[in-house]
């Protein structure tokens, strides 16, 4: 499998960058690159680390399995993680799950229709002054309400509809 | 020598016990007999302090009275640890953290496969965790297709991590791993399928709940406390694991390990695990018969007898799969002239020439808790895993042994196992292979050499001369050996330990020297021979003439003893042979080639239903009883062939009248051994049924049978303590259900079991009472002129060995043959597991193995030996080399190697 030469100049400077013999230690960082291409780790993605880094498939895998931010199936464009860890949850961080669930019309863990959104409950992000956090792909928003919340979707989908985002 | 230990004091509720401060606290109270649960730990697999089960209190000194929680697995014995277990905190600790276990427990120990031996309950119980106050759902799993071995319920998992520390770390298993995290972590496959490794069957006990249970099990399944056991020997390899196996009703339903500290420890191969079920098969050979007409045994008996008396010429063809009793009974019957091996000549002097090697020493032979502490070890000319598979779990111990050092010098002790494996990483020790083929241990070598097997006899040569002037030197080696040689020598020069393995398994004279040689002039060296069957040691010491002699004998009648023949040698030999010989006698218990020609088949015992004496390849004899009541028709051979009264008698006479074997009488106690006035029971004492078993046939209940041949009882009657070690029938004690119990067997834990490991050695390096070499028909040979090494090293003193002069030349490839060696399958090669059907589901097919330039010329299929084959690639098979599955109908009779065309379909 070939990946794009972006992605591929990646690669091998991060599997220089170990002492030799001790390449599977770029898995994660090999993988995280991928799902930032790709939008998620498929089998061949897996394979072909595995390949490259000289392990089994099954211990990449295993990496996948313990990261909840690595993920075998396709998300949203725009995935949506809500955190329902203790500070979150005393201010709020459950009914914001509950309320992104019913603005999106999806449950945790989907897809909605078009592929814009996905959905996740996740443990605590190291945000807790700001509870309750959410993430977006790679940004934090602070402090979220239902409403900031509701606003938040909408301008990714104005800016969707109008302009192809990157 | 016995090794001074340090030993210190550590307080256990304020009384002092002596303790080893090489160890963790852990492991010290459970040898101390206190109950201490634990899950993670294991005693063969170390600590990780992952479960938080061993919880005790810890004091600073005799007036803390505060202490606080620690993991005992996670703390070492040092001198004047102060420990509560009793204490109420740790106590409320340790059932806090079953009760959290038990939040995604099923509740289904009723209908769970692992009940009744479950060490989840025995650990619930001991910590008095006892009212479920979780009321919710619990988090469920899909179960995989794991192979014919083993079931697979996930949800019975505690998230221990000791099959995956087993199964990956210890057995090198590459396709089981542990997946996801929190309380969805998996233990499995990727995806379903059937589990490569060869020692997968041990998760069975190593799991301490039921999400791997023994697949064979359950297609017949009894609950520990309903089976009746007894204390046996694996039969389907030379290295004579212990095994405890368990019958009930007519059928035998499963086997398990027996611990025995110096050979298996605790672990099985799924060969000898599995492969009990030819015992039920429908092959079966359970009334004796006279041509085609069922006879009783006492017609049988008198028939034989006649036969013995109207034919003087009468002959005994023995066998390596029968007992040291039933082959000296044949050998008693006919004469010991008349007594012939059963096996063909190639492997006979194989095997008197190892006897030879290890009577005359100095290396000794180790046993298997040796070879897993040798620090450097060379195989010569032996596929390990497929020959004697146990042994390759302990090879896989073994190149650990060296980078330990490192962890020593670290101070990282020796059971943190996650902090030895940090150290560590992927370090391993000297191990070097020199085969023919790839093996299933490459993985792990330091270095691998291919060449026929001559090429690795000259291989083996060189090395003993790099290390030793006065061994001969092969001439003209190939640059790819003089580095394999020269690798083999620098590590063996550093080895405290070194260990040399090698075997009959190429019926290769050459290598078996070269071995020989290696041994003698490596000081402190131990040799190491893997013979083909599980008493192929035993049929050495009885008799030195072949199959072939007995053929040649052209009797006008024959006695076979457990063999088919049709596996020894060529079909048209065998059948010429019968059909000169007017007489033929057959015991045995499946049906087989053998079995078809004879006159009378007499329905023989397995080793579930017999008692005797099996040698194994580090001449260890082992005794193995049988757990099937005596039966009307069935006898064991040595039953059939004389009048003795019971196994004492045999043993007595074969004990005195065959030089070596005087020593087999302590392989276990006598029938008339008793425990305060009370056999052994084979029955645990909650075996149920006792009166309704026969209750549709009597309500009287039945006088146990009588078992005249061991001390042990067809009852849950008898001495219920701890019986010796060589009788221990099944591991239990009170709150001890599982194979845990073992802990409390030992003299400490993984250490020998109390009274010391069963089985008696009948060579000590250099102590044997030998049989002189001037009675074997190698005499001829240029290799009775043996020199005598100058010994310049340390150690030469206690040398007395020779050294074996005749160097093979270099193996040279035919133009339009091949020399076809044997390739060997753990499921497969051997005879009796061949008839058990969950071994049978991973058979090969049978095929001709080709290096991947033979087998471009000849595409997927060829022609060899007058057989069409599928031709599969096998890696390392060296240029003028191919192989053939050793022992797979419908080759096995073939002998090899041997050379042979093979042609393009
Ligand atoms: S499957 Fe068994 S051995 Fe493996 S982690 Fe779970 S309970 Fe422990
Ligand atoms: S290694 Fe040999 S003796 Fe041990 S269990 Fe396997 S087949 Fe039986
Ligand atoms: S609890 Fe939500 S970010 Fe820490
Ligand atoms: S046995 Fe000590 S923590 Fe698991």
């Amino acid at each position: 499998m070939t990946f794009s030469p972006a992605l591929e100049e990646k690669f091998a400077r991060i599997l220089t960058i170990y002492p030799p013999g001790r390449q599977r230690s770029a898995v994660v960082p090999m993988l995280l690159y991928a799902q930032d291409e790709i939008g998620h780790v498929s089998q061949e993605v897996i394979d072909e680390i595995a390949h490259r880094v000289g392990i089994a498939p099954m211990q990449v895998d295993e990496v996948i399995g313990y990261y909840s931010m690595l993920h075998r199936k396709p998300l949203g464009k725009y995935h949506v993680q809500v955190c329902t860890n203790i500070c979150c949850l005393l201010v709020g961080g459950q009914s914001l799950l509950e309320h992104a669930s019913k603005t999106l019309g999806i449950g945790n863990k989907q897809v909605t229709a078009d592929g814009l959104f996905s959905l996740e409950e996740v443990e605590c992000m190291g945000a807790c002054s700001w509870a309750p956090a959410i993430q977006v792909n790679y940004d934090f928003h602070h402090k979220v309400t239902p409403e900031r919340l509701d606003r938040l979707i909408e301008d990714i989908r104005k800016a969707q509809g109008t302009k192809q985002v990157s | 020598m016995p090794v001074e230990i340090d030993v210190t004091t550590v307080y256990i509720e304020d009384r002092p016990y002596p303790m080893d401060p090489e160890q963790n606290l852990l492991h010290q109270c459970l040898s101390a007999g206190f109950n201490l649960p634990y899950f993670c730990w294991h005693p063969a697999l170390g600590s990780v302090g992952a479960c938080r089960q061993c919880a005790v209190k810890q004091f600073k000194d005799e007036h803390d009275k505060h202490g606080r929680i620690v993991m005992a697995c996670m703390t070492p014995a040092s001198d004047g640890t102060r420990i509560s277990i009793k204490d109420s905190e740790a106590a409320a600790f340790r059932a806090g953290i079953i009760e959290g276990m038990m939040l995604n427990h099923p509740h289904d120990c009723p209908v769970c496969d692992e009940g009744g031996e479950c060490h989840l309950q025995d650990m619930t119980v001991m910590t008095g965790h006892d009212y479920r106050r979780y009321r919710f759902e619990k988090r469920t799993f899909r179960n995989q297709y794991l192979g014919p071995f083993l079931n697979h319920e996930m949800n019975r998992c505690i998230q221990c991590y000791r099959c995956v520390r087993f199964y990956r770390e210890y057995a090198g298993g590459a396709d089981f791993n542990s997946f996801a995290l929190r309380n969805l972590v998996y233990f499995g496959r990727d995806k379903d399928g059937v589990l490569e490794n060869e020692f997968a069957g041990n998760l069975v006990e190593v799991c301490p709940t039921g999400v791997f249970t023994d697949a064979t099990l359950k297609r017949h399944y009894t609950r520990k406390w309903d089976l009746e056991f007894s204390p046996s020997i694996c039969t389907q390899c030379s290295l004579g694991c212990n095994i405890s196996i368990g019958k009930r009703y007519d059928t035998l339903r499963r086997v398990v390990n027996r611990y025995n500290g110096e050979v298996n420890g605790y672990f099985l191969c799924d060969r000898g695990r599995f492969g009990y079920e030819f015992v039920n098969s429908e092959r079966r050979i359970r009334q004796s018969r006279l041509r085609t007409e069922a006879i009783g045994p006492d017609a049988a008996k008198r028939h034989l007898r006649d036969l013995v008396a109207s034919n003087p010429g009468v002959i005994g063809i023995g066998s390596p799969r029968a007992s040291l009793e039933s082959n000296f009974a044949l050998r008693a019957l006919v004469g010991p002239d008349r007594f012939y091996a059963g096996i063909p000549s190639s492997e006979l002097e194989l095997l008197r020439l190892m006897l030879d090697i290890l009577r005359s020493g100095p290396a000794g032979t180790p046993s298997l808790r040796e070879v897993e502490s040798s620090d450097a070890v060379l195989v010569l000319g032996e596929d390990v895993m497929n020959v004697a598979p146990r042994m390759a779990l302990s090879l896989r111990q073994s190149v650990r042994q060296q980078p330990i050092e490192i962890a020593k010098r670290l101070h990282v002790a020796l059971w943190q196992d996650h902090g030895v494996r940090e150290v560590l990483q992927d370090a391993k020790g000297p191990f070097f292979i020199a085969t023919s083929s790839a093996t299933r241990l490459d993985d792990i070598a330091t270095e691998c050499c291919r060449g026929a097997p001559d090429d690795v006899a000259r291989v083996g040569y060189a090395i003993a001369r790099a290390l030793h002037s006065s061994s001969p030197e092969p001439q003209d080696l190939a640059d790819n050996q003089r580095a394999f040689v020269e690798s083999v020598t620098n590590a063996f020069k550093m080895a405290k330990r070194p260990l040399v393995i090698s075997g009959a398994s190429y019926r290769n004279i050459g290598i078996i020297r070269a071995a020989a040689n290696v041994s003698r002039v490596l000081p402190g060296a131990t040799l190491s021979f893997i013979t083909p069957e599980c008493n192929s040691f035993g049929l050495a010491f009885l008799t030195g003439t072949s199959l072939e002699a007995a053929i040649k004998a052209k009797p006008t009648a024959a006695i076979v003893i457990e063999n088919d023949l049709y596996r020894r040698l060529p079909a048209p030999e065998v059948d010429s042979f019968f059909s000169q010989c007017a007489h033929v006698v057959v015991l045995d218990h499946l049906e087989n080639r053998t079995t078809t020609r004879a006159e009378l088949v007499l329905s023989t015992a397995t080793f579930a239903e017999a008692d005797g004496t099996l040698v194994n390849n580090e001449c260890r004899a082992q005794r193995f009883f049988g757990v099937f009541p005596p039966s009307e028709t069935i006898r064991q051979s040595w039953q059939w062939l004389g009048e003795w009264e019971n196994l004492d008698r045999v043993i007595a006479d074969m004990s005195g009248g065959v030089p070596g074997l005087s020593g087999i009488a302590q392989a276990a106690p006598s029938a008339a051994f008793r425990m305060s006035g009370a056999k052994v029971p084979r029955e645990p004492h909650r075996w149920s049924g006792r009166t309704a078993v026969l209750a549709n046939i009597t309500v009287d209940e039945p006088k146990p049978p009588v078992d005249l041949n061991s001390p042990l009882s067809f009852s849950m009657e008898g001495n219920p303590d701890q019986p010796p070690a060589a009788l221990i029938p099944f591991f239990w004690s009170p709150g001890w259900n599982s194979a845990q119990a073992t802990n409390k067997f030992q003299e400490e834990i993984a250490g020998p079991l109390r009274g010391g490991d069963p089985g008696v050695r009948l060579i000590e390096a250099g102590q044997g009472e030998g049989i002189p070499m001037a009675s074997r028909a190698a005499e001829s040979d240029e290799d009775a002129r043996l020199s005598a090494p100058n010994r310049d090293r340390q150690g030469a003193d206690a040398f007395n060995g020779a050294l074996f002069a005749s160097v093979p030349s270099a193996f040279q490839p035919r133009e339009n043959e091949w020399l076809i060696i044997p390739l060997f399958h753990i499921f497969g090669s051997d005879e009796l597991s061949r008839a058990a059907p969950a071994v049978a589901q991973l058979f090969p097919d049978p095929y001709l193995a080709l290096n991947a330039d033979d087998a471009a010329k000849f595409g997927a299929e060829a022609s060899v030996m007058g057989r069409n084959l599928p031709v599969r690639v096998t890696p390392g098979l060296p240029q003028g080399v191919a192989g053939l599955p050793s022992g797979l109908p419908p080759l096995e009779g073939i002998m090899l190697p041997a050379w042979s065309g093979i042609s393009r379909i």
